[in-house]
């Protein structure tokens, strides 16, 4: 799971709450070393995405204004530079929402595949609709964009994890076991390897190995 | 230099240029909305859109450079299409609500629709709505008008020098916004209503007051700080509506200051509009008669060597003529208008100028701050020199005390101990001050307003001769006044005559009742203690510091209210212009002047307007043409002697409330009051 | 058709390990070091002979983009590929960058040493999680085998590879978008001229190339131009990935060459069009922003860049999104439209405004709920707002919408008719 555990009484996917102040872990601060020394110097502004995915990730899946401040500051930006590009971004959510992030794909080739039956069985396994989180405060569901894996459609992200080729049923069995605090086995859920042609390839015959 | 073909006329520009400069060459008007030739290129509105041949699309013409060969069309079906569909999908989220809308009348949506737009609306879906942003006391948003042309953006992090605004989510969603419902900062900020092409920010304390076309607009020239901004005062019957800043390339480009921007309210709130003399420890109103014949009672018989006359920061120069002649006639020498005790001499002029000028500053490569906050005691000054800044190869060094001016500054110390290392070679930096060809030097007045001021003012004239601040065509040594009078005032000669006190010695003898009868002519930036034990003749506009201790108060006109001279801290004279008139019975002050000094048996024959600036100009002939500065003569000044280690402070504290309109303005009060919750919580959480 | 042999992508499915081991098994990283020797001219000249054209959507000709870039340049030089990979219907790179990382890797060094680049990123889209996982431990293992980095393949030429990760907005695959937000800013695109290769990464000289493209890269100076430029047809050489999904019996990515009729495409490798041949409805045959062809075009048109722009569409990404029968054509370019509005960036007007109005309409046309005359201002604000914006994304919305009322106006037609029938009879 992304962030730091709570503790054992919280439950998987609890909502982290606001908070005041904000500054990196320990194990973090050196990730965010780490990242800076790929761009050069002077040029650390460049490590405003993948720092805010590291305090997204530390602070249980969404920004408070604290961490965008920390983040601006730590890379020496203007606040509100921080704050446009936290709001130009798909992935960062800015306000409180569920730990485990659910995005349904909807875009056309999903769409023609059976999108809007995964979409139903998100809505009914977690019980809110797009664009909220779950009753429980442990999803976070969202209609996305593109994902990126059509001839895999109709697709589900779960926690940085795709699960592929899915039905209805499919979709509520990979759901249901996240919901129990599973983490089903990402990938097709029709049983194919990767984007190969369903019941068998129809090239690379002859490589060899 | 490039040779293009625009709509069949050959035009050639120079190297650099865009093909919308090149189409303007030619006579072309290209419409615009994001497109601001002092600001970066954006090319977002897509309004310039021109045709040119062999590209496969329509060029934005802002942002394309200018090519030898092109072929360009400005006026073809596909740019008036271009044109057409733009406007459209700019109107079609645009509320049209001009008929409340404060920019109507001066709306280049609107005037761009009137030309080149849809004369009816396709748009069957819902309009998006924004919510307003708060930005302070200052700027009023409608934000459902914006067109996003990031004009605002972009003054505040490239002019202002302040990251404040941004446009935050995207696509349709992008919304104009500071982080988070923050007020904005900059001491620029008003100029963002002007570059707003629509009515999505409005000046919040002019917000639905008038409407354009309403107005009667009088160009003058600003007093709030010694910059001498030119603006146009809007009036509406007799009273001023709003300020904004005039074209001046040469002083503020097209900006404008908040304070001088916002600060108007002041001009109605305290005001003195009726004649007092105090009766009984009481001021009382009295007719101008009785308050002449009051003032001139208390000076019969009395020695002229007890009389004293002071002028303060806003006085304007057909005043002090007055001021000038009524103390020759009265026979006193004692006269000052340095307010601030800085020990400025007349002669050489040099000392008290801004010589290197506020456009020479763009020449500059070097500029050394000593005991200054230029951000704070002339905004527009460090603009420009944010400006020289951003174009590279320019270093600022300072002595004082740290401030953000908006651009890095190097340390080198808090005082004259530092200076005069300077001075005597001894500091490191005074290799770099050596090495550049053009290095200027910029004095405050808060290094010189203070007992050792005559020799840090000595201290500064040796770096300058040293570091040879002054060479051929170049003079780099530049004294930062924050009082519009001053300059005019010092070359009028009003410091004390022979024998004469300066300030501190007029102070001195009030207390100990050498000094009797004090003219006060807007002087409201002296302890009141100190004049109260004197017989305190106030003429001025406010019930600010002074009026409160005064025996006798003479009501006189604001900036807003004469026709009158300033002499900005270049030495450039600019005339200000009657807007309105003053309010009840006050009058312009050198009128007052003239009729007290014949109620006081001592006239100065000067009845008109005409025959005052004659005599201005015999005083002091370089004042005689407007906007020309005549160039200083460099010599010896200052007086070297023991200097305190202490630090340079600036004289201003509080940008916003500096003066007696300032400090009677509510908008300037929220202002300062913010400013300072925020200094509070800056050192809160950095301190 | 391709011959196995002649595919570049041998574990485009997975079947084997990504890492250095089994790559090199593959025939990645062999020789590199000798490559590189031929130096900048030989390259470059390679990659104009292969005839590669970009295969990130616009087709531009790769060994042309290579050479405008500066021949001396004092000071860093970058090279940045692009795995934002976010049109809908293609999902190439995502199988090169999980399975074929090494081919992207030695294709960076490769390309990085035919432009004389200091360093390279490779801005992967945010929502790849455990593909950028994959990248950066091939990145790691490329590194601790020496292939990368200072005398990289002991080549004596130093080069450094990073990954970077992106945050969800498809306008970061517009070059000068991703390179902004390579910057740390909005990815809002920049202005052109000035071009990349002279004003790019950090206002330095930079190209920037899409992941199929720097991957097919070593193969081709391996295999040498003429075996590549050999494939295809004239100027649309090669091999190329395609995906194919929506309504095929089997979607799936294949390598295929350059200029397969679509019809085979489909037949061959994605099992048919649900239904039969005779069930098509229509295919977007480039990704999402390029126009739909109706059936009758399909039954000939070949694939490969100038076939589809003779028929008004284009081969963009090679994603070929097939819509069967039961399509209802309407909505499915509506949800397009809807996914250029939420793309937008928002920096210029046509784009911002017209892509909202777009769909807004669409969504009506798809009821039915308009004016018969609304279908030609449709098509009017789509030409309000193409070739007017910074980049193509106001192009990519216009094109569906234009592609849908050329091939089917008659249904746009009946739907508004139906309704207003419809409408009458409850009167």
């Amino acid at each position: 799971m992304s962030g730091p555990s709570l503790g054992p009484k919280q439950p998987y996917g609890a909502m982290a709450p606001d908070v005041a102040t904000f500054a990196f872990t320990a194990e973090n601060l050196e990730e965010a070393k780490r990242i800076l020394a790929r761009y050069p110097a002077g040029r650390q502004a460049s490590a405003v995405l993948p720092l805010l995915h590291l305090a997204q990730a530390q602070h249980g899946g969404w920004l408070p204004k604290a961490a965008l401040d920390y983040v601006a500051d730590f890379l020496g930006m203007a606040r509100i530079r921080v704050y446009e590009v936290a709001t130009f971004y798909d992935m960062f959510n800015i306000e409180p929402v569920g730990r485990v992030q659910v995005r349904v794909c909807t875009t056309t080739p999903c769409w023609l595949c059976g999108s809007d039956a995964v979409l139903r069985a998100a809505r009914e396994v977690l019980g809110c609709e797009p664009g909220q989180s779950s009753p429980d405060g442990r999803f976070f569901l969202r209609e996305f964009e593109c994902l990126g894996a059509c001839a895999n459609a109709p697709v589900l992200w779960i926690d940085d994890h795709f699960y592929e080729d899915l039905t209805y049923e499919t979709a509520r069995a990979v759901l249901e076991a996240v919901v129990r605090g599973e983490r089903p086995k990402p990938g097709p859920q029709s049983g194919r390897k990767g984007s190969m042609p369903a019941g068998g390839k129809t090239t690379l015959f002859e490589v060899g190995e | 230099m490039p040779k293009l073909t625009i709509d069949g006329q050959l035009v050639e520009v120079p190297p650099g240029s865009t093909v919308l400069q090149a189409c303007e060459a030619a006579g072309r008007e290209i419409p615009v909305f994001c497109f601001h030739p002092r600001l970066n290129i954006a090319g977002n509105c897509r309004m310039c859109l021109v045709e040119v041949e062999k590209m496969p699309k329509p060029q934005a013409s802002c942002a394309l450079p200018a090519a030898d060969g092109m072929v360009v069309h400005t006026n073809s079906p596909t740019v008036h299409k271009a044109r057409k569909g733009v406007l459209e999908l700019l109107l079609i989220n645009h509320p049209l609500d001009c008929p409340i809308c404060d920019q109507g009348g001066e709306c280049d949506l609107q005037d761009l629709t009137l030309f080149y737009g849809p004369d009816k609306s396709r748009f069957k879906e819902n309009k998006r709505p924004v919510a307003d942003k708060y930005l302070g006391p200052l700027i009023s948003t409608h934000m459902t008008r914006c067109i996003h042309c990031t004009r605002c953006i972009r003054f505040l992090n490239e002019i202002a020098g302040v990251e404040e605004l941004g446009a935050v989510h995207r696509g349709e969603h992008m919304e104009i916004t500071t982080w988070v419902e923050a007020a904005l900062s900059s001491e620029l900020q008003g100029n963002i209503i002007d570059l707003c092409p629509v009515g999505a920010l409005n000046s919040k304390p002019y917000e639905y007051r008038a409407r354009t076309w309403e107005l009667k607009k009088t160009e003058s020239i600003d007093v709030l700080d010694a910059v001498g901004s030119s603006i146009r005062i809007d009036s509406r019957g007799n009273e001023v509506m709003r300020i904004l800043p005039r074209l001046h390339e040469d002083v503020n480009e097209e900006w404008l200051a908040d304070k001088s921007r916002f600060a108007y309210d002041g001009l109605k709130k305290r005001r003195l509009d009726v004649p007092m003399v105090r009766r009984d420890g009481k001021l009382e109103p009295v007719d101008w008669k009785t308050a002449l014949a009051a003032v001139a009672e208390r000076a019969r018989g009395l020695a002229a060597d007890r009389i004293a006359f002071l002028v303060g920061d806003q006085a304007d120069c057909e005043t002090m003529v007055l001021v000038k002649e009524l103390a020759a006639r009265l026979g006193t020498p004692h006269l000052d208008c340095r307010q601030d005790g800085a020990p400025l001499e007349t002669t050489p002029r040099a000392q008290y100028l801004f010589n290197t000028t506020i456009a020479g500053i763009e020449q500059a490569d070097l500029c050394l701050l000593v005991g200054t906050n230029p951000r704070w005691e002339a905004p527009l000054v460090n603009a420009r020199i944010r400006k020289r800044w951003r174009r590279g190869g320019f270093v600022v060094a300072r002595i004082g005390a740290l401030f953000d001016l908006t651009y890095p500054v190097q340390d080198l110390g808090a005082g004259p101990a530092t200076l005069e290392e300077l001075a005597n070679g001894r500091h490191s930096f005074a290799e770099r001050l050596a090495s550049v060809e053009r290095p200027m030097l910029i004095l405050g007045t808060g290094a010189i307003a203070r007992p050792d001021g005559a020799a840090v003012l000595a201290l500064a004239h040796r770096l300058a001769e040293n570091a040879r601040l002054v060479r051929e065509g170049w003079n780099g040594f530049n004294l930062l006044h924050t009082a519009a009078a001053r300059v005019g005032g010092l070359e009028l000669g009003l410091v004390p005559g022979r024998g004469g006190r300066d300030l501190a010695g007029i102070l001195d003898g009030i207390e100990r009742g050498e000094i009797e009868l004090v003219f006060a002519i807007g002087v409201d930036e002296i302890d009141p203690k100190r004049l109260e034990k004197a017989f305190v003749v106030y003429l001025g506009t406010h019930g600010d510091r002074t009026a409160p201790i005064a025996s006798v108060i003479l009501p006189g006109a604001a900036y807003t209210e004469k026709n009158a001279t300033w002499v900005n801290l270049e030495g450039r004279p600019q005339r200000g212009r009657l807007a309105v008139f003053p309010p009840g019975e006050a009058k312009e002050d050198w009128r007052i002047l003239r009729a007290l000094s014949e109620a006081m048996g001592a006239l100065v024959p000067l009845d008109t307007l005409a025959r005052v600036r004659e005599r201005m100009a015999e005083l002091a002939p370089q004042l005689a043409e407007p906007d020309r500065i005549r160039r200083a003569e460099w010599g010896s000044f200052g007086r070297p002697g023991p200097v305190d280690p202490a630090p340079f402070v600036s004289p201003v504290r509080d940008y916003w409330r500096t003066c007696p309109i300032s400090r009677a303005s509510a908008v300037m009060a929220e202002c300062s009051a913010l400013a300072a919750a925020r200094d509070r919580a800056a050192t809160g959480t950095h301190g | 058709m391709l011959h196995d042999r002649d595919r570049i992508f041998t574990n485009l499915y997975g079947e084997r390990p990504w890492n250095l081991e089994a790559a090199r098994r593959r025939g990645d990283w062999d020789g590199t070091k000798d490559i590189i020797l031929k130096g900048r001219d030989w390259l470059v000249n390679e990659m104009k002979v292969s005839g590669l054209r970009g295969r990130g959507g616009a087709g531009f000709p790769t060994g042309l983009k290579w050479s405008f870039m500066p021949k001396q340049a004092d000071g860093p030089v970058y090279l940045v590929v692009n795995a934002d990979e976010s049109e809908p219907g293609t999902c190439k790179d995502r199988e090169i960058i999980r399975n074929e990382p090494h081919k992207l890797i030695e294709g960076c060094l490769l390309a990085g040493a035919a432009m004389g680049c200091t360093a390279g990123y490779i801005y992967i889209r945010g929502e790849f999680v455990q593909e950028a996982k994959i990248l950066q431990a091939a990145i790691d293992e490329a590194y601790a085998a020496g292939l990368l980095g200072k005398n990289a393949c002991g080549s004596g030429y130093d080069f450094e590879l990073y990954l970077h990760r992106g945050a969800g907005a498809y306008i970061c695959g517009e070059e000068t978008g991703l390179l902004e937000s390579l910057e740390g800013k909005k990815g809002q695109p920049r202005l052109k001229p000035p071009f990349p290769a002279a004003v790019g990464l950090y206002g330095r000289p930079t190209t920037v190339n899409n992941v199929e493209t720097i991957a097919v890269a070593p193969t081709i100076f391996r295999r040498g131009a003429a075996w590549f430029a050999g494939l295809g047809r004239p100027n649309n050489t090669g091999t190329k990935i395609f995906c194919i999904s929506g309504h095929v019996n089997r979607p799936c990515t294949v390598e295929e060459e350059m200029g397969i009729p679509l019809k085979t495409l489909l037949e061959k490798h994605a099992g048919g069009v649900r239904g039969g041949w005779d069930n098509l409805l229509a295919v977007i045959p480039g990704g999402s922003s390029v126009p739909l062809i109706p059936k009758e075009i399909c039954d000939t048109v070949r694939m490969d860049f100038d076939s589809l722009r003779e028929v008004q569409s284009g081969l963009g990404t090679a994603g070929v999104i097939v819509m069967d029968r039961s399509t209802d054509i309407v909505k499915a370019i509506a949800r397009l439209s809807r996914f250029y509005m939420h793309e937008s960036c928002g920096q210029c007007t046509p784009c911002r405004e017209g892509t909202g109005w777009l769909w807004r309409m669409m969504e009506r046309m798809a009821e039915g709920e308009a004016e018969l005359a609304e279908i030609d201002q449709l098509l009017d604000v789509t030409k309000e707002i193409e070739g007017h914006t910074i980049c193509a994304l106001g192009d990519a919305a216009a094109w569906p919408v234009q592609g849908l009322i050329r091939h089917f106006r008659g249904e746009l037609e009946r739907r508004i008719r139906d309704r207003k029938l419809l409408a009458r009879q409850a009167a």
